[in-house]
């Protein structure tokens, strides 16, 4: 048994804090990631044959209840030896990859449920204009549909920068892969992973409590008490 | 080609497939009982034990299961000289108690949205405090828990993977050892980890869209 010791507090603090770079733009670039690629979901769902959105729908299904550890080491162990397409990617790009279409699921669902949320008498008066189907979606629908879902996506933002030291696996050099460095160095795990558990705590929670008032605000504004009347958002998806 | 790959690979995966259940019953198990106390505690009216549990909630929803998971096996050793004994009950105990913390919020929001005429009507009836929880509120809120506790139980067994990180001989422990083994074979082992996970996460999403009925019948609104 040891006791907790500051100084080696201090001594690893720089050292695990150096990763906050990478762990911090990973998450951005996962999160653009699966914003954009939420929407292909989205409009693949819509597709009005029948077979095709119920194939889409298994597939986002399977994404979602397979675990993104896994999927992360599909992409960066098999992906080289996928045939015409493939090649060596970095780790941070298959981290990119993986964790970013994992969350795009989620992120289709969101967008979905903001669409649902559209009055009917939109859609007709887009149809009464005589709007062309790209005009419909980009000055009726998506303006309306995507505000309200602001909260939501950052709540997901939040889930995604908690998995994504998931990468670590693969081998990029975010905060936690530093920690066990130096607690492999040093023999000694303890602060090192302390540090990073305090470093997620202090970057999550206030950002929580920031996604909690914007969503109050919004309900407000768009005066609904459920964003789009979907289910409220499940949190800790992913993992 | 991928048929004989499907013959030789699937015994060798199922091998890991007791440890993936168990560990994951045993999470669930955790996970419930953490979520229920927990969420019943936020709602109490002593402050000392409504402040413990919003502290142990935030500190498991605000930081990665991941590193929960090396703390409770690297650090947890060191800081308080507690063995948890072996692997299985760190996995199993981060699982729990990160799931268990998510799963509180669930409990404690369902409770409170029991309608307040309810609890009203019971007190009308001259029933105790605790008589109003067990017969009046708990069993209509415990209804609204279900589908989200469905959906958490599919997150429990995504996060099951993770205790290969720990060395633990589960599905994806025996998939990477066939990697290793098999190079020819190579990355694809991990799709048929994920068929595999996949097979076993069927049943859970299928009893979460029997819960989500449930949970909606006979309900007005």
């Amino acid at each position: 048994m040891k006791k907790w010791s500051w100084d080696t507090f201090f001594d690893a603090f720089p050292m695990v804090v150096q990763g906050l770079g990478i762990t911090a733009g990973l998450t951005v670039a996962c999160f653009l990631f699966a914003l954009i690629f939420g929407f292909f979901w989205t409009f693949m769902q819509r597709i009005p044959i029948k077979s095709v959105s119920w194939l889409i729908r298994w597939i986002m299904e399977f994404i979602r209840s397979t675990p993104p550890l896994v999927q992360l080491f599909f992409i960066y162990y098999a992906f080289p030896s996928v045939p015409v397409i493939g090649m060596t990617l970095s780790p941070f790009t298959c981290a990119i990859l993986g964790l970013g279409i994992h969350f795009s699921t989620y992120i289709g669902e969101v967008y979905r449920s903001g669409i649902d949320g559209i009055d009917e008498g939109q859609w007709e008066a887009a149809k009464a204009l005589n709007f062309s189907t790209r005009k419909k979606w980009s000055t009726i629908i998506l303006p309306q549909a995507i505000p309200p879902t602001i909260p939501m996506l950052g709540n997901y933002l939040i889930i995604m920068f908690k998995e994504i030291p998931l990468a670590s696996t693969i081998g990029v050099v975010g905060i936690l892969q530093l920690a066990k460095n130096y607690g492999a160095q040093h023999f000694n795990y303890l602060e090192p992973l302390t540090i990073v558990a305090l470093l997620f705590l202090v970057l999550s929670y206030p950002s929580a409590i920031l996604i909690g008032k914007l969503e109050k605000k919004m309900n407000r504004r768009f005066d609904k008490k459920e964003p789009s009347g979907s289910k409220p958002i499940p949190e800790g998806k992913g993992a | 080609m991928i048929i004989s790959n499907i013959i030789e690979i699937f015994p060798v995966l199922a091998k890991g497939i007791n440890v993936t259940i168990t560990v994951l019953i045993a999470s669930a198990i955790f996970g419930y009982l953490m979520a229920f106390i927990a969420g019943l505690c936020r709602l109490s009216n002593n402050i000392i034990l409504r402040g413990v549990t919003t502290f142990y909630v935030e500190i498991f929803r605000g930081t990665s299961l991941i590193v929960q998971l090396f703390w409770l096996f690297y650090a947890l050793p060191i800081l308080f000289g507690i063995n948890l004994g072996n692997e299985f009950w760190a996995g199993s105990l981060a699982i729990g108690l990160n799931y268990g913390a998510y799963m509180s919020e669930v409990v404690r929001s369902s409770i409170l949205s029991v309608a307040k005429g309810q609890s009203e009507a019971a007190t009308a009836l001259n029933m105790s405090r605790f008589q109003r929880m067990r017969l009046v509120i708990f069993p209509q809120a415990v209804r609204m828990m279900l589908p989200e506790f469905g959906n958490y139980l599919i997150q429990m067994l995504k996060a099951t993977s993770l205790v290969s990180l720990i060395s633990m001989h589960d599905i994806l422990y025996h998939g990477d050892l066939l990697r290793y083994s098999n190079i020819a074979m190579g990355g694809s082992v991990y799709f048929y980890v994920l068929v595999f996970f996949f097979i076993l996460a069927l049943p859970l999403i299928f009893l979460t869209r029997k819960m989500e009925k449930f949970s909606k019948k006979g309900v007005a609104n």
